[in-house]
């Protein structure tokens, strides 16, 4: 302590300043004291104190076996459970609503629509976004669901069908499971007549680099396609069979990529969602996929 | 050396503490007090009745004059509804505020914070009550240092009730900007307000009223407000300030000799060194010393100073309102100037002239809908079947008047658009027909489509209009459509 009494006697009033000095001294070089509020240093024991039991009411402290649970017995896993259940509590007016009326009357009622393309843009966002892209863009595969093109129809019962049950997913007995043989992988026909095929099929849409039709094209094409795709190569949207004559190519138009279809077959997967979907989530999505423009 | 030992050992780590330091303002009667007193009731009016004040806007709006209503996110003020994409008029207004602040300033000094400033008008208010039960300074101070007795515990009770009264009373009033107020006075006081929300905040702002003008006071102005750092930054040497004349006041000396120098012709101050401006001060300054951080500037040493003067026959306003470069004048027997018009009060008020001018006419000439839109993003556009091409836009429309309306939307800008609106089949003169509530906003997708073309640009301008085909009012938006 007799430290503390020669620091006492080293402190003194600055003659430039007027301030006190702490006593510290360094070279010739002292510190002003600016004490500090009275009421600040409270502030500061007042939140050191509200730290502390902060501690206590939350939990905070870990332990051996997981951690302190708190006075309040609070944990953000339940804080969230019970904000949800307050959601759907907020919610199930207009659920119930969604789920008593069929896909059309809820086209028909502006508050009806509104709500259903706000769920299922939720939804979708969820679950569709991956595999069609956040805007339901599609990509090579997978279809774009903002134009007039329908693999499985663009109907709202279609939809709602294709969203309930998948495309070609094998759990669903009532899935879209008709798929294009694998022409080549299979030898049901030869890399020559896959590639006149192929060449014929491009020019059901006029494609700018079509090759002019032959006899031997539209023969193999009335033999193997036309029974899926039609005679006029319109498709069939009850086997999933595309439209080959408009301007919307799932995979692409270019000749090696038909030809490629052509020889391998099959098709796009999709899950069957009433596996993990409530019946109003897929309605609501139904709405959205219809109502983003090529709803039919 | 007397500072440091008389600071007291909390924590043991004393001299880096203030010292304790309360101030007894002694009560004080004159004309600032009384410019004060006014000031006062006017603004607490303001505060505690403005939420009763009724405003008849019809049958799908509240009819409170001033309304924060955040649930429904409006707000009202009399004849004028803002929605949230217009709260720039609240940053206008700030702005406008600082500026008046800024001009205030410029002109007499911190008129702000000695007369209006909420933390000022509190806490007088906190003193008053605390006057009139524990009595003046000297009583207050005895009282503070003498024993606990009946009469000590009564009167700290008592004030104490008081004063919780008075900040609940301001937290109540506070709550009532934010909902119908009658309404929610009848249900807080059947303690019918439901969720508990309005009880909370009644409560924080009972706690901190009472901290701030209760406890806190004079400490809140000198460690925590940004302003009197700025405002000496601000001023400059014609800006009329509380000024002790020290060139009239120095050198200090008792009556009598004054009197002595006087009688042989020779000059003496008039300060009597009576300390009555630094007994007045609410925050404990000496005016004396100069303009200063903890000066708030409210008059209260004027009054008190004249009071003397006007007691030993010497002229008033030895104290005043009054600006450095006269002061400085008056020392080298120069003639007094005064300059309201310089660069700094000119160029303050071009800008509140120019900003208040700008808000007064965009309010008044603000259009009563509003439209926005938002193209996909993803995909930006589709090709459709027959090769043509569509964009999709979701589209965001209010009607901001308190009756429904019935808007005709129409795109222009490309030579063969399809427009349709999903949900809305109805449709005039080939414009598609929309209806929106009253004070609503709706939001709906737009697609618009072109045939096949066999020259694509990238992408076209087009524009979006909203008419009112009662009005004939029409709101335009700017956007464009895109090409694969």
């Amino acid at each position: 302590m007799s430290d503390k009494k020669n620091e006492k006697a080293k402190v003194r009033i600055d003659a430039h300043s007027g301030m006190p000095t702490t006593g510290h001294e360094w070279d010739g070089i002292e510190e002003l004291n600016t004490p500090l509020p009275r009421w600040w240093v409270w502030t500061f024991w007042l939140t050191v104190l509200w730290a502390i039991a902060y501690t206590i009411a939350y939990p905070a402290w870990p332990t051996l076996s997981g951690g302190t649970h708190g006075l309040f017995g609070w944990n953000s896993r339940s804080q969230l459970t019970q904000e949800i259940t307050q959601l759907q509590v907020t919610r199930a007016p207009i659920f119930a609503k969604l789920k008593n009326a069929s896909l059309e009357e809820i086209e028909a009622n502006p508050d009806l629509l509104s709500a259903a393309r706000m769920v299922g843009a939720a939804a979708f966002a969820n679950n569709c976004a991956a595999c069609h892209g956040t805007g339901g863009g599609g990509s090579k595969g997978y279809a774009n669901l903002n134009d007039d093109d329908w693999i499985w129809g663009g109907h709202l019962n279609e939809i709602r069908t294709t969203i309930e049950h998948g495309a070609r997913w094998e759990a669903d007995k009532a899935t879209h499971s008709s798929s294009m043989p694998a022409f080549g992988r299979d030898g049901l026909l030869t890399p020559d007549q896959i590639s006149t095929l192929a060449d014929h099929v491009r020019t059901f849409a006029e494609l700018p680099d079509a090759v002019a039709p032959t006899a031997e094209g539209l023969k193999l094409y009335d033999d193997n396609c036309a029974a899926c795709h039609g005679i006029e190569g319109k498709g069939n949207t009850e086997l999933g069979a595309p439209n080959l004559t408009d301007a919307i190519w799932l995979y692409g138009s270019d000749k090696p990529t038909i030809i490629s279809r052509i020889k391998n077959g099959g098709g796009g997967v999709m899950p069957a969602w009433n596996e993990k979907l409530d019946e109003t989530t897929i309605k609501a999505l139904s709405i959205y996929v219809h109502s983003l423009g090529g709803g039919q | 050396m007397s500072l440091i030992e008389s600071q007291d050992t909390l924590l043991g780590i004393e001299p880096f503490i203030e010292p304790a330091n309360r101030i007894y303002p002694k009560k004080i009667n004159g004309q600032f007090r009384r410019i004060k007193w006014s000031i006062q009731f006017f603004t607490l009016g303001i505060y505690y009745l403005l939420p009763f004040v009724r405003w008849d806007r019809g049958l799908n709006a509240p009819s409170q004059a001033v309304l924060v209503d955040l649930s429904h996110r409006r707000f009202y003020f009399f004849f004028i509804e803002i929605w949230p994409q217009e709260f720039y008029y609240a940053t206008g207004l700030l702005i406008l505020a600082a500026l008046v602040l800024f001009l205030m300033n410029a002109v007499a000094g911190r008129i702000w914070c000695g007369y209006m400033c909420p933390q000022t008008v509190w806490t007088d208010f906190f003193m008053t009550t605390e006057r009139w039960i524990e009595g003046d300074s000297r009583e207050r101070l005895n009282l503070d240092t003498g024993p606990w007795r009946l009469d000590k515990a009564r009167k700290k009770i008592a004030k104490h009730l008081i004063w919780f009264l008075i900040a609940w009373w301001t937290g109540g009033a506070w709550v009532l900007y934010f909902a119908d107020a009658p309404t929610l006075v009848h249900s807080l006081a059947t303690l019918q307000a439901g969720s508990g929300e309005a009880y909370l905040w009644i409560l924080i702002l009972t706690f901190t009223t009472y901290v701030f003008a209760g406890v806190m006071r004079e400490k809140l102005c000198l460690h925590a407000c940004p302003w009197p750092r700025i405002q000496a930054a601000l001023t400059d040497e014609y800006a009329l300030n509380v000024t002790y004349r020290y060139d009239r006041g120095e050198p200090r000396m008792s009556l009598k000799q004054a009197s002595a120098l006087r009688a042989q012709n020779l000059s003496a101050g008039d300060c009597v060194d009576c300390g009555q401006c630094v007994a007045v001060c609410p925050t404990g300054i000496d005016i004396r010393k100069g303009s200063q951080l903890g000066c708030i500037q409210c008059g209260l040493c004027i009054d008190a100073c004249d009071a003397i003067m006007a007691k030993i026959r010497r002229p008033i306003r030895l104290i005043g309102y009054d600006t450095d470069i006269n002061v400085q004048h008056r020392q080298c027997g120069a003639t007094e100037t005064y300059k309201l018009f310089r660069p700094r009060t000119i160029i303050y008020l071009a800008l509140i002239l120019a900003i208040g001018g700008f808000m007064t006419l965009s309010l008044a000439t603000r259009r009563d809908a509003h439209v926005s839109i938002l193209h996909d993003r993803n995909p930006l556009a589709v090709r459709l079947k027959d090769g043509g091409t569509r964009n999709a836009y979701t589209a965001r429309l209010s009607n901001m008047r308190n009756t429904p309306r019935t808007f005709t939307l129409e795109v222009t800008g490309a030579s063969n658009l399809h427009i349709d609106v999903i949900g809305e089949d109805k449709k005039i003169d080939g414009k598609i027909l929309i209806e929106i509530g009253p004070d609503q906003t709706r939001e709906t997708r737009i697609l618009l489509a072109t045939p096949p073309e066999s020259e694509h640009k990238e992408q076209t301008p087009i524009t979006f209009s909203l008419t009112d085909p009662d009005t004939n009012q029409t709101i335009s938006v700017k956007d464009s459509f895109i090409w694969p």
